[in-house]
């Protein structure tokens, strides 16, 4: 589904490289956990695959169902299924949520050649999909993210996969933050939207998350590269010693 | 500035065309005597002609006021102006199947539907043609209530004492510049009266048209709401695409006398110019209410997208005991546009309130002014005013300005004011791309979400008009 | 009326003047005559009447007929008496008056006269530099009298470790007489400075005139503290203009109080002329009787990466009538600016008025740019709150209004100084006590 080679990127031309060579590959049905320290590159991994204007891409390819995604626009790459769910979740004042989320979601359909559907018909999706984060339906009159607490913003993010249902979601550490219940809100929006078909990127600092979602593969993203792989396993390795005997590793993989 | 917030506009206007129906028109130019011709032309009484004539002594002594707006523009040759024109194919209509096919076709391409559909969305529509009034529609069914809803010409045939009792009482003839100007050589317009007690049952609307090349638009409107009266007053302009500058300047006054309430809504979208600034309009309009009776309220709302220049500050005199004033503003600049707009609140009568909130979009080289001023008289016990005034700036070509002139002599008074400068987000837009919506869409939201409370204001036909005018004007502004 | 202007200015004594001064003294002189005073219909004093002032004609003063002692100036001297003082009676230097011993090696503290008799290589790149074309005609004005006023100097990486005291005093007996001191504030690359900058008058009643500028330059990395107090009678016309010159990483605080004059004007206009720069304007106007107090500020961003807080209030008494006028102009270049203007006024009598314009011009995208202005009067709900509490609601109000003035006069970063300004307003709002 997804496939990473020797991906490469900075903030902008002639700056150094954040990401240094990543290469993953993602199967559908997979749950892939990405972790890491603060300042690895795990959130710049993310926001290169959605496409963050911010970010130059100096090396490699990433393949998604056989297309170039980098030559895509972000638009695209959200009709083509890939999702991103923010780490720091944008405010629109003045827009509703129904209205925002009945707005990309009509983008899809109208990229599948679908009519568009009306405030009434897209209401009768929304119920159901509210129910996936345990909100009412108030919560869809006010503005996209506009005083939203941090945890509020997090399951608004879960609500949006719901509604969209991407092939490929990718969470950019949707856990921080949270309180226990609202971390198990999140991981349960995740695990109802799991079908063999579709796969997800956790990006999180903390093994905690995959307490509740089980995740395939682990990796450590340590200074731009990807050091480590393995099984859940790996999560409690590191829960366990941290992250600083890392380096020494990191050194052997440059090395 | 980031890549994807600079490219330019480069729209051709919408509503580009001209209708080739020859035109009644006098010379070009301004004396006495094409005054003397338009009022007989109008077949006026005598008191009219009169005032226009003190009106255009006033005018003569006057100079234009260049300085103080924040808007530059070569100098107007006023006697290079057609000040009438008048449709040749004007004359008494049976009903509106009379009406001339062009002007039906125009009317069309517009999107004006001066028919039965318009008649079933309840709206009563009295359109405008240069500067004659051509059709007016349900007329019947307001008259069974009391209601004048009539073009200016006819209230001055049918209703002379209330046109000689309200016109100039509220925008005096010596104003200003422009509204001395349009008192001397207006005409025609819209004239409502609306009775004691009455709620008119829909919203009355008029749709401005300029079409005549080199024809100067001075409409003059009146609105008086008699004691307790309602009404809502739609006001929609769009103009054929010119390569001349056009002068438009109109004089709109209101009046409502004790527990009566007007609101009158515009959307304006005459031609801008092209990319250079060419040929648009050059709006300089007088717009005041005046709440002369006690719990009186009028309410301003207006979105402004287009013309090359807009000078307009619809204002409100809070003559009565608590009395309400409110003002509601989008205003676009976008291309080359210069937009000078905002209000003026006079606060005469105790515990009289008013409300701003002024909502202005720079994008491409356009520059954006709000100019307003909330003057407190020392009679005005426990004045009330909140001013919010925000501008959105798009790319950094462009200007936001703000100038507020607060002037309180009366200490139980509050007036508060806010402004902020808000730019779209790259984050913004980089989120909404990241949901699907492509980077007008996304512009368009934005902006249509900042512009929220303005839109709330609008009767629902036409915010939804307002918004799509909206995402229109700013079309191409972000690469 | 303004020929007079030119028959004292024809009058100077030119001893002791640098030749290249003359040309700008000349350039200000003929500013002032093309431009004559300003009147209602100048946008930029609308709301200021000079009508009787412009037609009042001023004298040059001189001396006091008694002397001034140090014991006249106590009261409006802040902090401790070995302070650094230069104080100047009737726009002329009084060294007897001053303190200027133990200053750092460097620093200079002196009358500007001196200054462009010992030093003029280092006056010359500064005196009138920075004024642009936003100088008014009062500044066009003084320029064409510079003469005397005081010379600041902090050269690079000094840092002063007390502040200094300018007192501009006006004698009891100088009605109808005018002064145009002109002040030049130096403060090198990483230098420190805290600055008193005092107007007072002596007489209850004398008409006089004072019309001052001011020209601050402050060097990379530097940091002024600047408080401005002006005092002077209610019958005197005060005319000020500061006009202060950033560059990069310069820090900029300033506190402007105005509560004398019958009428009185203070221009503040500050250029962020390079990145990270960064300006504090706070300023509380105090009003009563017939008194007008006008405050007008501009603040230029240049640059980018620039961050400037403003906070002005206004307590307005009686017929007294306030303005304030505070601009923000922001350049496409100054992207990343940090602008936050506040303007609040309290009118405590039916007849007190205020005219006020915040105004923003902003030409740049990415900035952040507030302003907010409220006018009115004391909240109901604490002044209910605090009768609630048993307080008479005189003095309730008393309270609140100190508060009002309390929350700016905070600002002021010098302990001695802040305390004695406390005292100032209290005495003036009439609260005897401390709150």
């Amino acid at each position: 589904m997804l496939e990473i080679k020797n991906l490469c990127a900075s903030i902008g031309p002639g700056e150094p490289n954040i990401l240094k060579g990543i290469s993953l590959t993602v199967n559908p049905g997979e749950v892939h956990a990405i972790m890491g320290p603060n300042g690895s590159g795990k959130s710049t991994l993310a926001q290169v695959l959605a496409g963050h204007p911010a970010y130059t891409v100096t090396g490699g390819e990433v393949r998604f169902e056989g297309e170039d995604l980098l030559d895509m626009e972000p638009e695209e790459r959200a009709l083509a299924g890939v999702f991103l769910a923010f780490q720091y979740p944008v405010e629109i004042p003045g827009i509703t949520n129904a209205y925002f989320l009945r707005a990309a979601y009509n983008e899809l359909r109208k990229g599948r050649g679908e009519e568009e559907l009306d405030p009434m018909d897209f209401l009768d999706i929304l119920e159901e999909k509210l129910k996936i984060v345990k909100w009412g339906p108030e919560m869809m009159q006010r503005a996209v993210n506009h005083g939203f607490s941090g945890g509020e913003k997090k399951r608004n993010e879960i609500l949006q996969m719901a509604v969209l249902e991407p092939k490929l979601a990718i969470l950019d550490e949707t856990d921080s933050g949270l309180d226990i219940d609202a971390l198990r809100i999140v991981a349960d929006g995740v695990n109802a939207l799991k079908r063999p078909d579709r796969a997800t990127i956790l990006v999180t600092h903390y093994q905690r998350l995959l307490n509740h979602i089980v995740p395939d593969q682990v990796h450590v993203l340590f200074d731009g590269r990807l050091v480590r792989s393995g099984g859940k396993e790996l999560a409690l390795e590191l829960e366990a010693k941290g992250y600083e005997w890392l380096s020494e590793v990191a050194e052997e993989v440059v090395a | 500035m980031s890549s994807s917030v600079e490219s330019l506009v480069n729209r051709e206007y919408k509503h580009g065309f001209v209708t080739d129906i020859e035109s009644d028109s006098v010379p070009p130019g301004l004396n006495e005597d094409v005054i003397r011709l338009i009022s007989e032309k109008k077949g006026e009484p005598e008191w009219l002609l009169e005032w226009r004539l003190r009106a255009y002594k006033a005018w003569l002594k006057m100079e234009e006021p260049h300085a103080w707006a924040n808007i530059t523009y070569p100098p107007i040759d006023y006697q290079d102006i057609v000040y009438y024109s008048a449709p040749k194919t004007v004359k008494p209509l049976g009903s509106l199947d009379e009406l001339d096919p062009k002007l039906r076709e125009t009317y069309d391409k517009l999107g004006i539907p001066l028919n039965e559909q318009k008649l079933l969305a309840g709206v009563a529509v009295d359109a405008i043609f240069d500067s004659v009034s051509v059709g007016t529609s349900y007329k019947e069914h307001l008259g069974e209530l009391g209601i004048i809803f009539c073009s200016f010409s006819e209230a001055v045939r049918e209703h002379p004492a209330l046109v000689q009792k309200y016109l100039g009482s509220v925008v005096p003839i010596s104003d200003n510049f422009y509204a001395s100007l349009n008192s001397a050589v207006f005409t025609d317009g819209s004239f409502v009266y609306v009775p004691k007690g009455v709620h008119c049952p829909m919203d009355l609307s008029t749709y401005f048209r300029i079409n005549q090349a080199g024809t100067g638009q001075f409409e003059r409107t009146l609105i008086v709401a008699d004691e307790g009266a309602t009404v809502s007053y739609l006001e929609g302009c769009t103009a054929p695409a010119r390569d001349e500058n056009q002068l438009h300047a109109a004089v709109v006054e209101l009046v409502a006398l004790e527990g009566a309430t007007i609101k009158y809504s515009t959307v304006q979208n005459w031609y801008a110019g092209d990319e250079e600034g060419v040929g648009g309009i050059y709006n300089f309009v007088t717009k005041r209410g005046k709440c002369a009776g006690a719990r009186s309220k009028i309410s301003w709302t207006q979105v402004e997208t287009g013309s090359a220049i807009t000078w307009k500050y619809p204002s409100v005199i809070l003559q009565g005991d608590d009395s309400v004033g409110e003002f509601y503003s989008v205003a676009v600049a976008n291309g080359r546009q210069q937009a000078d707009t905002g209000t003026k609140m006079i606060h005469l009568g105790r515990r009289t309130r008013s409300t701003i909130i002024s909502k202005g979009i720079s994008a491409g080289r356009g520059n954006n002014s709000y100019r307003g001023q909330v003057k407190v008289m020392p009679k005005a016990e426990r004045a009330w005013n909140y001013t919010q005034c925000d501008s959105m700036l798009i790319g950094n070509r462009c200007g936001a300005h703000t100038f507020p002139y607060i002037d309180v002599q009366n200490r139980s008074s509050a007036v508060e004011h806010e402004a902020s400068t808000t730019k779209i987000g790259e984050d913004q837009i980089f989120y909404l791309k990241q949901r699907g919506l492509n980077t007008e869409n996304a512009i368009s939201m934005i902006v249509n979400g900042f512009c929220k409370e303005v839109f709330k204001e609008l009767p629902m036909e036409f915010a939804v008009e307002a918004q799509k005018l909206l995402g229109v004007s700013l079309e191409g502004s972000v690469g | 009326m303004i020929d007079q202007y030119r028959a004292v200015f024809d009058a100077l004594p030119t001893d002791g003047v640098p030749e290249w001064l003359r040309p700008v003294r000349q350039t200000g002189l003929d500013r002032f005559m093309a431009a004559g005073f300003p009147t209602s219909r100048d946008e930029e004093w609308r709301f200021t009447p000079l009508g009787d002032m412009t037609r009042t004609p001023f004298a040059p003063a001189g001396p006091p007929r008694a002397p001034v002692s140090q014991a006249d100036l106590e009261p409006y001297r802040f902090g401790h008496p070995e302070w650094p003082a230069l104080v100047f009676v009737n726009g002329a230097f009084a060294p007897e008056l001053s303190q200027t011993a133990d200053l750092p090696e460097g620093v200079m503290a002196t009358s500007l006269a001196r200054a462009l008799m010992t030093d003029p290589e280092l006056v010359e790149p500064h005196l009138g530099k920075h004024l642009g074309a936003d100088a008014t005609p009062f500044a066009a004005l003084n320029t064409a009298f510079i003469r005397d006023g005081a010379y600041v100097r902090v050269p690079a990486g000094r840092t002063l470790a007390s502040p200094i005291n300018l007192v501009f005093v006006t004698s009891a007996d100088a009605d109808g007489a005018m002064t145009h001191p002109r002040n030049l504030i130096v403060v090198e690359d990483g230098a420190r400075l805290s600055l008193v900058e005092s107007y007072v008058g002596l007489g209850e009643s004398a008409a006089s005139f004072t019309n001052t500028v001011t020209e601050v330059t402050l060097g990379q990395q530097s940091w002024l503290e600047h408080t401005r107090i002006q005092r002077e009678s209610e019958a005197a016309y005060h005319i000020g203009f500061s006009h202060v010159h950033q560059v990069r990483e310069s820090h900029y605080r300033s506190f402007s109080m105005s509560m004398g004059g019958r009428v009185s004007r203070h221009n503040l206009h500050t250029r962020l002329d390079a990145p990270n720069t960064e300006a504090l304007l706070y300023g509380l106007s105090i009003g009563h009787g017939e008194q007008l107090v006008d405050n007008h500020t501009t603040i230029y961003h240049d640059k980018p990466n620039c961050r400037s807080w403003e906070v002005y209030k206004a307590i307005l008494d009686d017929h007294s009538r306030g303005v304030f006028n505070g601009k923000v102009f922001v350049t496409p270049e100054a992207q990343q600016t940090d602008a936050k203007q506040t303007n609040r006024t309290l009118l405590l009598s039916d007849t007190a008025r205020v005219d006020t314009k915040p105004q923003l011009e902003i030409f740049a995208d990415d900035v952040k740019c507030t302003h907010g202005a409220t006018v009115g009067y004391l909240d109901d709900l604490p002044h209910f709150y605090l009768r609630s509490r048993g307080i008479e609601p005189e003095r309730a109000t008393q309270i609140l209004t100190y508060a009002f003035a309390a929350e700016v006069m905070d600002e002021v970063a010098v302990d001695p100084v802040r305390h004695e300004l406390d005292q100032v307003v209290r005495t003036r709002l009439g609260i005897m006590d401390r709150i």
